[in-house]
């Protein structure tokens, strides 16, 4: 081939894609309509031919239309009449017999190949030219195109062949064919790489420690910002199925277990709809916005949110969970000192908006861990600092629950007793719980009981993700006493 | 996962905040690019703890100086991740020749050599991870799992042109990732 030659067709821009498909798959001429004279192989590569002669049985002709520019131009019987050839006889000849039944020249024309893909018609016999392979004649400009295909050895055998012949004589695309190489050897597996969940935290004190910021984060929002951030890592690793793995939502109902069966996806719509509760008192959109009747406490709503939307949730509830809890963040930090005692409601109760961010935070953490059982990753307690923070809220909440519950005759009278509650481990403390009086202070000397657990054991009875008979705690004294405040601990839980 | 491209404006707004020294803006920005900050990094140390050293760095150079991004050069993205590049880097070459002069197996060339693999390694992933979507997915097809073009195409439901279009191409700016001074991502937008 003359530079010429290659220069002309590789700047043939005329044939554009649809040209280009045509030479190199869409089955060209040999239709029993278009059998056109032996003569004019080049004619062929003009778009109508190539989309007419779709309807052909042998396909892929890679030879076909290439006669001018690719066999040494001479000998333009080399072309053995090129695709004509079998084109002349009933169409069902198939190319490679056509050439292969040429005068004894080596044959050119590419047998069929691969392409039954495309169109799911069986290929036609081909036992006769399967046996030997035939070398396949490309263009320059066919050729160029594969070499993206070649380097990844994700062409066929007389493919690569024939651009590794051509290799030996272009050598634009010879370094080419070097560079898109080399590049290859750069892909590589991701590691999926477990982020360090603390880092998030290292990153941040690092940073407010050379600078100071103006607009901080209210220390009784941080264990939110910890957590959501710690779940929207995990939610970044797991793929689209495992949106849809079961979670079973389990809290306690006054006297007994309860649960009830979501996925993955329908448990960020919990956390989504519920934090929602903060996001309306701190005046941001809320996200059940559209309910006419809104509902108020977190299981009606969570249950009017999923009724709502015809389809279960998948992953693309993921971002307005996200957005939503920057937002509740950015925003209390700006109005923080202000509003950390502002109310949240919860329908039948009210918390103080800085417990309820921390009461968030542990329902985003206890939620996670549903979440990473459903899909089988690992998952963490919160770092010992938050866990603390979390742990007193509920201490901080028992006296409360204990009156409502002796007012259902679920707790046992007494008067002005203390129980001391022991946590061990990471975030660990202890607290002296009243258990009579709602304004008490906890007093050692009435101490009637002393309940000793781990940290993430006793946050797991007030989620209702251990029972508070099965609880492994540590008993010393009035089993009534302990059985009240156990049991109030697991009411703690909801949905 | 590859962050979806973010409009200039959260760039912009993105800027404004960490300029107002707004806490929750910095988290905000680790949340979307901890993870890339991190395995580039970690991709040129190829070590846990000097990665996680180079992401503080990183971040805590951008808390600091917020202003010398400028969003008119790019997206904040494509400077995140030229900023590790460069940072992560300088780490390699200090701890490499650090440890050559104290006596350390290697010639200075073996060093350079070294650090040049790595920084191409580096940037061929940022490159991986901002090429457009349909180019990624044939590569992922062609390579990992050792389709051929053929089948590439009918997995990606296009014509076997445009999958070795899209082959070619991914590959073409891939190799990208060898042109030394460049900025990651250089070509990547393509």
């Amino acid at each position: 081939m003359t530079d010429a030659q290659r220069d002309g067709s590789e700047e043939y821009e005329g044939y554009g894609e649809g040209a280009e498909e045509g030479a190199a798959v869409v089955p060209v001429q040999g239709g029993p309509g278009s059998g056109g004279p032996p003569g004019e192989p080049g004619g062929s590569e003009d778009g109508g031919s190539a989309h007419g002669g779709s309807g052909n049985d042998h396909r892929v002709n890679y030879g076909s239309g290439n006669g001018g520019s690719v066999n040494d131009g001479g000998d333009g019987d080399g072309m053995q009449g090129g695709p004509g050839g079998p084109g002349g006889g009933p169409g069902g000849g198939s190319a490679s017999s056509g050439s292969v039944g040429g005068d004894g020249e080596p044959p050119r024309i590419p047998m069929p190949r691969a392409s039954v893909e495309d169109t799911g018609r069986p290929l036609p016999e081909l036992d006769a030219s399967e046996s030997r392979p035939v070398p396949l004649v490309l263009e320059h400009r066919v050729l160029k195109a594969l070499l993206g295909a070649w380097a990844l050895a994700a062409c066929s055998a007389e493919e690569t062949e024939a651009v590794e012949e051509h290799l030996g004589e272009c050598g634009a695309c010879a370094d080419e064919a070097l560079r898109l190489r080399g590049a290859v050897g750069l892909l590589h597996p991701v590691e999926p790489l477990d982020l360090d969940p603390g880092l998030r935290t290292r990153v941040l004190t690092g940073s407010f420690d050379r600078r100071p910021p103006r607009i901080p984060v209210p220390e009784w929002a941080t264990p939110y910002d910890a957590e959501t951030a710690r779940l929207d890592a995990l939610l970044q690793d797991i793929g689209d199925a495992e949106w849809h793995a079961p979670v079973r939502l389990r809290w306690f109902d006054g006297e007994g277990p309860t649960s009830r069966r979501t996925t993955v996806a329908g448990v960020i719509a919990h956390l989504l709809t519920v934090d929602g509760l903060v996001a309306a008192a701190l005046g941001l959109d809320d996200p059940l916005a559209g309910e006419v009747d809104k509902p108020a406490t977190p299981a009606s709503r969570t249950e009017a949110y999923w009724r709502a939307s015809y389809f279960p949730p998948t992953r693309s509830i993921r971002a307005p969970w996200r957005e939503q809890s920057h937002d509740i963040v950015r925003t209390v930090s700006f109005t923080g000192g202000t509003t950390g005692r502002l109310a949240v409601s919860y329908g039948d109760f009210e918390l103080p908006l800085h417990d309820a961010m921390l009461d968030r935070a542990f329902e985003c953490w206890v939620h996670a861990e549903d979440i990473a059982d459903a899909v089988d990753y690992p998952y963490e307690p919160p770092s010992p600092r938050y866990l603390n923070r979390m742990i007193d809220l509920a201490a901080r909440t028992l006296p409360a629950v204990l009156a409502e519950r002796r007012r259902h005759g679920l707790a046992s009278p007494g008067g002005g007793r203390s129980l001391r509650l022991e946590i061990e481990g990471h975030g660990g403390g202890e607290w002296l719980i009243p258990l009579d009086s709602l304004g008490a202070v906890g007093s050692a000397e009435r101490e009637v009981a002393h309940i000793a657990l781990d940290g993430v054991e006793f946050c797991h009875l007030a989620a209702e993700h251990v029972s508070p008979e099965d609880a492994a705690a540590g008993q010393l004294g009035d089993r009534g006493a302990i059985r009240d405040v156990l049991f109030a601990t697991a009411s703690l839980s909801r949905m | 996962m590859a962050t979806k491209d973010a409009p200039p404006r959260w760039d912009r707004k993105m800027q404004q905040r960490l300029a107002r020294g707004e806490a929750a803006a910095l988290g905000e920005l680790y949340d979307r690019f901890g993870s890339l900050v991190h395995s580039l990094a970690h991709r040129v140390l190829g070590d846990e703890t000097a990665a996680d050293g180079i992401t503080r760095e990183v971040f805590a150079h951008v808390w600091e100086h917020p202003d010398t991004y400028d969003p008119k050069q790019g997206p904040l993205r494509s400077w995140v991740a030229a900023l590790t590049h460069r940072l992560a880097v300088q780490r390699l070459r200090a701890t490499e020749t650090a440890a050559l002069a104290q006596g350390g197996q290697g010639t200075t060339e073996e060093l350079e050599r070294k650090v040049r693999r790595a920084s191409v390694a580096a940037r061929a992933d940022y490159i991986v991870t901002s090429m457009p979507a349909p180019l990624r997915a044939a590569l992922e097809l062609a390579y990992f799992q050792r389709r051929d073009y053929r089948q590439t195409a009918v997995d990606l439901g296009v014509t076997e042109d445009e999958a070795r279009r899209r082959l070619r191409l991914g590959l073409q700016l891939l190799s990208t990732a060898h042109d030394a001074g460049a900025p990651p991502g250089a070509g990547g937008g393509a």
